[in-house]
Order: structure tokens, then sequence, then C-alpha cells
């Protein structure tokens, strides 16, 4: 069954054309990665994606478990079951990690919150109490925010580049928290710029100026991806035979 | 009787336990516009409570070398819905001694009420003195604090003030203090407040690091929304070798407020520093859209961002 689905998506963004005609349909209970160079349009998809009010489309249409969310509020798709885990994520002067990734959970309850935690390698006595500022490194917001997408448990999370600014050792275990989040029942769409993480999808999308230019087995996708985009001296312009755009 | 019953009643409802008055261990000053309506001591404490015709005069002592082991707990406030009330204090810390405050500042009903107080503080040597205070002002806004102080810090002791407004109307809220650091001391000011509806806040608030290896950090966390207006000046000045200071203004505004931080930082010595960062504006909009991703509606999620910045 579908769980979320883009009819020919548009966003221009300052003049700029980001996304061109954007269809993509994901599977609900699968990992569905979507691969792309900088800026191929990977994370203004995910903002679209989320509501964030400046991605509003500006043509097409988004389907999110058969219901048209294109106009919908960020909190509604997240009431929904829709999330998002952001590439940089914010930080909050006072709030504690406790309080934060309670904010997703129905019941707040502790003891899911230290097992979310720990299921991002971070020991609960030493994070629960502390707040989400800048005393945490990058890295370890960014397993925060793991954290608190695998506390929600949403129907679909999208995961923008949850790689970006985890050191290698630690890159095993996200693998290992995405696999867990489908195991759950969650759908994740999985953005990142690396073959190699997006190897652990069950499906790849291939993103570049915008349009999906390579849908297929991640394998299939990452030779593509090896052998065409790495080696395109723009890595910006899909030759107009390899868009796709139907929807 | 019925004053200090209802005293402690407002006491509890902005925040305080009304248990410790009866704990022998915890000295404590209740004091309603001008009546010292309770008032118990603790060794190495010594309280002058002296009424006048509008308020106190405390002249407070903690003797040489005694560090008293529980916070002082002080209550003030006015009851009705007008009155004045000028608290002046003389506290005088001795060499080697040291002691925690803990205020409470409760106004609920007012409509037409001055608090004012007037305050000189002298913190000897390897001594500390930490006053925190929280005020609860009911949601008339007819209300005006003007607390005033002028602090000197000996050698090697630490001072600091943790002020905050954050239930009821702050009204007019006019503070100025100024505190004098001498060597190897450290000085921390810290204000938070929450100001709506027609509310007036300025803050003034100056460190002087004039001995080397002095610190300071004065810190402003204020909120804002409807028309409420808040000014906020913190100047820190170093004056010695190895003096370090850092001036902290976030205020965030909401409606139709207005904020201005004004740091002031000032060096007179070529191995003193003073760093500052002031931050305006409203909530930042990704930290509204992260929250609202995980389910909250937009005004929930600027009520959670403040809260947790003046938490």
């Amino acid at each position: 069954m579908e769980i979320l689905r883009l009819e020919k998506v548009s966003l221009q963004l300052e003049g700029r054309q980001i996304l061109n005609d954007l269809s993509l349909s994901v599977k609900e209970g699968t990992i569905h990665s979507i691969l792309g160079a900088n800026a191929a349009g990977k994370s203004s998809l995910a903002y679209c994606l989320m509501g964030s009010p400046e991605y509003f489309p500006q043509k097409g249409k988004i389907y999110f478990l058969s219901q048209d969310i294109t106009h919908m509020l960020i909190y509604e798709r997240a009431k929904l079951g829709l999330t998002l885990a952001w590439q940089e994520p914010a930080r909050f002067e006072g709030l504690t990690v406790k309080d934060y990734i309670a904010v997703g959970m129905p019941d707040k309850d502790e003891r899911k919150i230290e097992e979310a935690l720990y299921k991002v390698l971070l020991e609960p006595k030493n994070y629960l109490a502390r707040p989400i500022d800048r005393t945490l490194s990058g890295g370890e917001r960014k397993r925060i925010e793991l954290a608190a997408v695998l506390a929600m448990k949403p129907k679909l999370a999208i995961l923008d580049e949850p790689d970006s600014g985890i050191d290698i050792l630690a890159l095993d275990y996200i693998v290992e928290v995405i696999r867990e989040l489908k195991a759950a029942g969650t759908t994740v769409l999985l953005i990142t710029h690396r073959e190699e993480v997006a190897e652990i999808a069950d499906k790849t999308s291939l993103i570049c100026s915008g349009f999906i230019v390579k849908e297929g087995s991640p394998e299939e996708v990452g030779k593509y991806f090896r052998e065409k985009c790495i080696p395109c001296p723009t890595r910006l312009y899909p030759a107009e035979e390899e868009k796709i755009t139907g929807g | 009787m019925q004053d200090y019953e209802y005293m402690l009643a407002a006491y509890e409802e902005a925040g305080g336990k009304p248990s410790i008055f009866k704990d022998s261990k915890i000295a404590h000053l209740v004091v309603h516009k001008n009546k010292v309506i309770g008032h118990h001591l603790v060794p190495g404490l010594i309280l002058h409570p002296e009424e006048t015709v509008s308020g106190v005069n405390i002249n407070l002592t903690i003797e040489k070398g005694v560090r008293i082991e529980n916070p002082v707990h002080l209550c003030f406030g006015v009851l009705p819905k007008e009155g004045i009330q000028e608290i002046n204090i003389k506290a005088r810390i001795e060499d080697g001694a040291g002691v925690k405050l803990l205020a409470h500042c409760v106004f609920p009903n007012a409509v037409k009420v001055r608090h004012q107080m007037m305050a000189e503080i002298e913190v000897g040597d390897n001594a500390f003195y930490e006053y925190n205070e929280v005020h609860y002002h009911g949601e008339t806004g007819g209300i005006e604090v003007v607390p005033k102080a002028q602090v000197s810090v000996g050698q090697d002791s630490f001072f600091s003030t943790n002020f905050s407004l954050l239930k009821g109307r702050v009204g007019l809220f006019d503070l100025d203090y100024e505190v004098h650091v001498q060597k190897g001391s450290s000085l921390s000011m810290v204000a938070k407040i929450y100001g709506y509806g027609e509310d007036r806040i300025r803050i003034k608030e100056a460190g002087w690091l004039e001995g080397e290896r002095a610190r300071g950090v004065i810190k402003s966390r204020i909120a804002v929304r409807d028309r409420a207006i808040s000014e906020i000046i913190n100047e820190l000045t170093a004056a010695a070798a190895e003096a370090r200071g850092h001036v902290d203004c976030l205020e965030i505004i909401q409606g139709e407020a207005q904020a201005k931080a004004i740091p002031i930082v000032n060096v007179t010595h070529e191995l003193a520093r003073v760093t500052h960062e002031a931050a305006i504006g409203r909530v930042d909009k990704k930290q509204i859209q992260t929250l609202m991703a995980r389910g909250l509606r937009e005004e929930e999620a600027i009520d959670l961002v403040v809260k947790g910045m003046l938490k």
C-alpha cells in the first residue's frame, strides 16, 4: 500500500526552480532512500513534505495515506503521523533532552524516552536533564533528533541526512536505528548523498536538479549515481531524456 | 495574624514553601507593607528590622567566618490594592562568611502599589552572598517595582543575584544594580522576566571587575508580548590583569512588543577581556517548525520555547 504520493510537485524559491514536476511514490513499511548530490533539492523536498510554509509547492499535489495534505500546516501533518528529523537540528535554551523527546509522545513515558536514548547510544542518565543548547555537539543533537523520532513512533519519518556529522564508528548504529524504525512499523524516507547509506533502503530514487532521474533498487541506482552523477561536470542539470516526470 | 496567613498564601502562590517558616533551622523575615509580621534568626545571622512610616529598614550581618547552612527566606509584600513599601537594606557579609537569601516579593492584588528597595551590600574577603528573588504580581499590572543596589565585593569572594518575574503582570519594573568586584572574586547577575499587556521593563546592571582575575557574567532573558516594552542595559568593565567578563542578553518579542538591548563592554587593562552577545527577535522559525513537526500548534511551540528560555 502506498503511504506517500507526490504528483508533479513544483517548487520555486526566490525565482529559482527547486523541485520540478517531481513525482514519487513511497510504499508503506519500507525504507525509501532519496539519493542525490549537494543542491539536488533533497532537503527542499523534505521541508516541502513536512509543510514548511516557505516550501509550499506552487504546483502539484502531495498525498499522505490517500489524504491530500498539500495545503496542510506542519502540525496537522505531524498529527497524521508524519515527521521530520532535521539535517541540522535546532537548539533550545532551557529545554531539556527529556522535555524535547517527550513533545512528540502522547504518553510522555520516561522509560520510553530512556529506551530511545539507549538506541542512539546516549546514556540516559547523562542526557535526560541536559538542555538542548550549544553545550551539545552537532553529532549529539543528531542522535537526540533520531531518538525523538523513535519515541514518537510516526507512520512516516523523513530523515534528512541522518548520517551527516556522525562519526564513522556511530554510522552502523544509525543504520540500525533506521532499520529499527522500519521494524517498529514506521516507513522511512531516507535522504542522503551517500550511496553506502542509501543501500539499506528497499527502493532508491535519485534526485537531480529537482527531478527524479532514476528509480529502482539501491544497487541499480547506486551504480547509475557512481557512473553518471559523480563524473557529471555540473551535477545540476540532468539531460531531458533522464527526467522522470510522470505521476 | 490574618495578614500573616494571607502573606503565606501569596508566598506559596509565588512558588515558596510556607512550611519553612516553622523550621527552627531556617531563618526568615516576613514583611507586610511596613510591618514585620514574622521573624526568626539562626546563630551567626544578625538581623535588625526597623519599621518606618512607609516600609522597613533592615540591617543584616553575617558574622566573620560563619556560613549560614540553610538559605535565609525573605518575604516582602503588599496585600491591599494600594500601598507603598520601601525596603532599605544594609547588608554586611564579613570576611570568611556566606549566606544564600531566597526572597519572594508578593503583590497579588496590586492596583496601585509601589515597592522600592534600596540596598547597600558589602561582601568581605573569602565570602559569598547569593540572592535569589522571585516576584509574583497578580494580573492587573498596577505595580511599580524599583530595586536599586550598590554592592562592593572583597577579594576571593562570590556575589550573585538571580531575579525572576514570570508569574503575573510586571507593571513597571526599573532595576538598577552596580557591583564592584575585587581581586580573585566572581560576579553573576541573571534576570528573567516575562512582560505582557502594557508592562514596562527597564534593567540597568553594571559590573566593575576592578581586581586581578576578577570574573563577571551579566545575563538577561526577557520575553515581551502585546504592547510591552523592555530596555536592558548591561554594562561590564574590566580594569585589571586577567579580569574576564561576559554579557549575554536574549530578548524574544511577540505582537506589538518592543525590546532594546544595550550591552556596554569597557576594558581598561591590556590583559583583561570582556565579550558580549545580544539577540532580539521573534522565536526562531526553525525552533517553531521543529516542535510543530512533533505535533504542537504554532502558539504551543512558541510558548514552549519562551518557557524554556526563562526557565
